[in-house]
């Protein structure tokens, strides 16, 4: 199978952050590491390709620091790379930027491509989606779980309350990967060493930008949530006491 | 990330005394490629996924433990780095070997084993070994099938390695060696496979054998019980007629203190980036507390004189960074110049290495008195908590205290730092004696228009050279006095070594912050360069009060008050605010929960 994972770079997760300065997103003297479930999507498309052959190819999208995502993919035992090079594509909105990756691999012919459920930063858990509409092909989305048949794939999907759902699908297909469905592998050194001898395709924004248009989801402004603690203890019998709790839940709060 | 500009060419060891660096001649964290990032990153995921989970059972010597994370780390390659490609390594630069002892060094009772057995145990055969020697074992040693320990020292003679006891005489049919011995605190003795022990043939000519475990003859003795990293295995081993076949005998008979004092040389650096690793993680524990423990109706972060050990907690990682990759930065250099192909490669490796000699035991001696500063105020912070066992403060403290004894106690690489320096002064590789008669010259001969520094870290690059003028000022003064004797007036000796360190490491603070301005602003160094305001501050007192006891006891009368005078003109410098330098680096240090530079 020949597998396709998307892949982003996002703000470390105990990362400190600051807004930039017209408080749209976040500045960028920040530190980055792979998406949470990108990191478990990359791991079962090894996992696939150990199982039944085929090729591993990743992708993303940003500025040069973004190409550290793609070496420990490689390193990890992805085979080739694609970097959508450029600061632009961090603004974004999932909608372009299926559209870009579409353009980009539109030469390319994938059984299967894995993005993660969503990304830690913006949180869309669109791309996937997107991406699959773009390209006509059926979608599956909370992905626990990944079965080869010979007439597709059987895949489990995470629903609420516990529930799972199992869906039979043809390829190619597209798959938003839950995190935490298998254990990450270590980048071993060998394969650090060997990473830096893949191929990596660099995609400049002229070569994608007749497929991207103006962005359909702007953010107008960030910002940090004011901490406005304020606790009130209520005080009396039981009985009492609920009563000026729903009192103050229905007219102070109102959310009764 | 590494757009810029690292070291390139090669610059000798011990030369920064006298010469004034570049920010592009020094090698900094900034300066990390992506693989030594990505390299930094298994090694920390391997620390906390595989190493930390098992530390109970590691401090209670479930060596079954300490064997299968030995095994891990070998499959993931990171026990291979030093070793060459054909015999199963990898074959790194020394940056990625002092990035993977920064952080495995996250439990110091595996960090110790997994140091004696990639360095110690396995660097003999690397540097000395014959292509069936290292054929042998160097792919199985790499792998973490077979263990690796170093038996050097005796009950009777520890730093004094050389005066041994242990003996080996050739057996009559001239196939074997047989050893007879005791050798005493073994790293990894317990568990290991393969022995390097040292011995005199014929009770005079002290050589290497390579040693196996199963070799008749050759026991272990019982477990020591240890102050700290009691998670390593130390024993003493038994020699009783143990036979050696000849073809392990290591280099060349006689020549054991070649090995001895190489392989000692080439791991120091490690120590030292096992310290900084240790201490981070350390600080990141006493952050971690002070933001919870509540006192006085405040979390003691708030507290300015907690706040104050935080931030120097902070500033020391930050200077043993510095130090250490700097260091080995000029490794690599130097080592890419070795010709891999030629037949003394191994030699001429050993030669690039030993160049930095200086700076190791440098590394060696400030890392292992960090380390002791930090987990001392570690300690300090968790209160009584810091005290007993149930909380982490406790076992750092211990675990940390055996680095300024092993790999050379800190007494005998003080020696080493100003013999070695001496030394090269002496053949003329060094060319300390004229800087220092220039400087004689200069300070006799008045008050001079001291030069001024532009730039970036001005004033710092000043005090800088202030600190090499005072050091050279006062080797000036005590060679005149002692001459050649000066090797026997070890507190004279110590001192100057102790201004040498002082002077290293801050340049090395200096040159980095210098950089990071230069690549991406003052505003995103303001805290490496508060770090080095900082940690210059108090390192030009030390380096201050070290001229001030030599100069007080090699000269006297009228003698003594001009050369005090002269003293107090190199060092004169206005005090920088570090009580608000600390307080700056203390807000972002523990706003962050651990050591951070942004
Ligand atoms: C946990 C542990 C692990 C170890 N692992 C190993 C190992 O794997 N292999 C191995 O071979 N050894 C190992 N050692 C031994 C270690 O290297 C020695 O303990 C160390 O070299 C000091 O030697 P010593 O104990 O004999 O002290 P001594 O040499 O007796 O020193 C005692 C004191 O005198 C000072 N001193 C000694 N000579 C001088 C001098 N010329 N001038 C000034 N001061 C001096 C020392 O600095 C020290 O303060 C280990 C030790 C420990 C505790
Ligand atoms: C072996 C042992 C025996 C003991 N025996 C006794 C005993 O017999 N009887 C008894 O009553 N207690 C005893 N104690 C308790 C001991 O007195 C306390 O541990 C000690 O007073 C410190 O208090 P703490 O542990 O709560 O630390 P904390 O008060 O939480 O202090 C933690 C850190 O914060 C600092 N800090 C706290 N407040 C401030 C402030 N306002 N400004 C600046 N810094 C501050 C402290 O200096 C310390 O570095 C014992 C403790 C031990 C470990």
């Amino acid at each position: 199978m020949k597998i396709l994972v998307c892949m982003k770079q996002v703000p470390q997760k105990d990362a400190p952050l600051k807004l930039n300065e017209s408080g749209t997103w976040i500045r960028e003297d920040v530190s980055y590491e792979v998406n949470e479930p990108d990191a478990f999507a990359l791991e079962e498309s090894l996992r696939q390709k150990e199982k039944h052959g085929g090729e591993v190819v990743v992708i993303t999208s940003g500025p040069a620091r973004a190409q550290q995502v793609l070496r420990e993919a490689l390193a990890k035992g992805a085979d080739r790379a694609i970097h959508l090079e450029d600061n632009a594509f961090v603004g974004l909105d999932a909608f372009n930027t299926a559209r870009a990756f579409a353009a980009a691999i539109k030469d390319e012919q994938f059984d299967l491509i894995f993005t993660g459920l969503q990304s830690d930063d913006y949180g869309y858990a669109q791309t996937g989606v997107v991406l699959a509409e773009l390209l006509g092909w059926p979608h599956a989305t909370i992905i626990m779980h990944i079965e080869k048949n010979d007439a597709g794939i059987r895949v489990k999907r995470e629903l609420e309350a516990g529930y799972f759902q199992y869906v039979d699908m043809p390829l190619p297909a597209v798959l938003t990967i839950q995190s935490g469905i298998n254990k990450l592998r270590y980048a071993t050194l060998i394969g650090i060493k060997q990473a830096k001898n893949k191929p990596l395709r660099k995609v400049t924004l002229a070569e994608v930008q007749s497929a991207i248009g103006a962005n359909l989801q702007k953010i107008e402004r960030l910002y940090v949530p004011q901490k406005t603690k304020n606790t009130e203890f209520l005080e009396g019998p039981p009985a009492e006491v609920a009563k000026k709790l729903v009192d103050k839940l229905r007219n102070e709060v109102r959310v009764l | 990330m590494a757009t810029a500009t690292v070291p390139k060419s090669k610059i000798s060891g011990g030369s920064f005394l006298l010469e004034a660096r570049t920010p592009h001649e020094v090698f900094t964290p900034e300066d990390f490629t992506e693989q030594h990032q990505l390299i930094g990153q298994t090694t920390e995921e391997f620390a906390t996924n595989e190493i930390l989970p098992n530390v109970e059972k590691i401090e209670h010597k479930d060596f079954s433990v300490t064997r299968d994370l030995l095994k891990k780390a070998g499959e993931l390659g990171l026990s291979s780095v030093e070793i060459p490609e054909a015999y199963g390594g990898l074959e790194m630069d020394k940056v990625t070997a002092a990035v993977i002892a920064d952080h495995i060094a996250k439990y110091a009772g595996f960090a110790t084993t997994w140091g004696g057995h990639t360095g110690i145990g396995t660097l003999p055969i690397v540097y000395f070994g014959t292509e069936e020697q290292k054929k042998k074992y160097l792919p199985r040693l790499a792998a973490g099938e077979i263990v690796g320990a170093y038996a050097l020292s005796e009950a009777s003679s520890g730093s004094d390695a050389l005066n041994c006891r242990a003996r080996a005489e050739l057996s009559s049919d001239q196939k074997h060696y047989i050893l007879n011995g005791e050798k005493m605190w073994i790293t990894n003795a317990g568990f290991a496979d393969l022995f390097t022990v040292f011995a005199k043939i014929d009770g005079e000519k002290f050589t290497t054998f390579l040693v196996e475990k199963t070799f008749p003859g050759f026991s272990i003795g019982a477990e020591e019980h240890k102050m700290g990293i009691r998670g390593s295995s130390t024993c003493p081993i038994i020699l009783n007629d143990c036979k050696v076949p000849v073809e392990n005998l290591l280099g060349e008979i006689g020549k054991g203190h070649v090995i001895a004092f190489n392989i000692l040389n080439v791991g120091r650096f490690k120590l030292g980036a096992m310290c900084v690793g240790g201490g981070r993680v350390s600080l990141e524990n006493a952050i971690g507390y002070a933001k919870q423990r509540k006192a006085f109706g405040k979390v003691i972060a708030d507290f300015g004189l907690v706040r104050e050990k935080i931030a120097n907690m902070a500033t020391l990682i930050y200077v043993g960074e510095s130090l250490v990759y700097r260091t080995v930065g000029l490794m690599d250099v130097a080592l890419g110049e070795v010709d891999k192909s030629a037949a003394d490669a191994a030699k001429q490796t050993l030669k690039a290495i030993e160049e930095y000699a200086v700076e190791c035991s440098i590394i060696k001696v400030w890392g292992s008195e960090m380390i002791d500063y930090v987990v001392d105020e570690t300690v300090q912070i968790y209160g009584g908590y810091g005290f007993v066992e149930e909380y982490p403060a406790e076992r750092a403290y211990r675990d940390a205290r055996i680095n300024r004894i092993f790999e050379g106690t800190n007494e005998i690489n003080r020696l080493i730092i100003t013999g070695f320096l001496l030394k090269r002064a002496m053949t003329g590789q060094l060319p300390l004696m004229p800087a220092i008669k220039k400087l004689m010259d200069e300070v006799l001969s008045g008050p001079s228009q001291s030069e001024e520094l532009e730039g970036p870290l001005a004033e710092e690059r000043k005090l800088v050279a202030q600190a090499k003028k005072l050091g050279l000022f006062v080797a000036g003064s005590a060679t005149q006095k002692y001459m050649q004797a000066i090797q026997d007036q070890q507190e004279v000796m110590g001192a100057i070594a102790d201004m040498v360190i002082e002077t290293y490491a801050m340049e090395s603070a200096v040159l980095r912050a210098q950089k990071i301005a230069e690549q991406k602003g003052e505003a995103a160094a303001s805290l490496p360069i508060a770090m080095t305001r900082v940690y210059l501050s108090q390192a030009m007192e030390k380096i201050e009060a070290a001229a001030k006891k030599v100069i007080a006891a090699v000269a006297e009368g009228d003698m003594l008050r001009t050369q005090l005078a002269i003293l107090r003109r190199l060092a004169k410098h206005e005090p920088f605010n570090t009580i608000e330098l600390r307080q700056q680096i203390a807000g972002k240090v523990i706003e962050r929960g651990k050591y951070t530079l942004a």
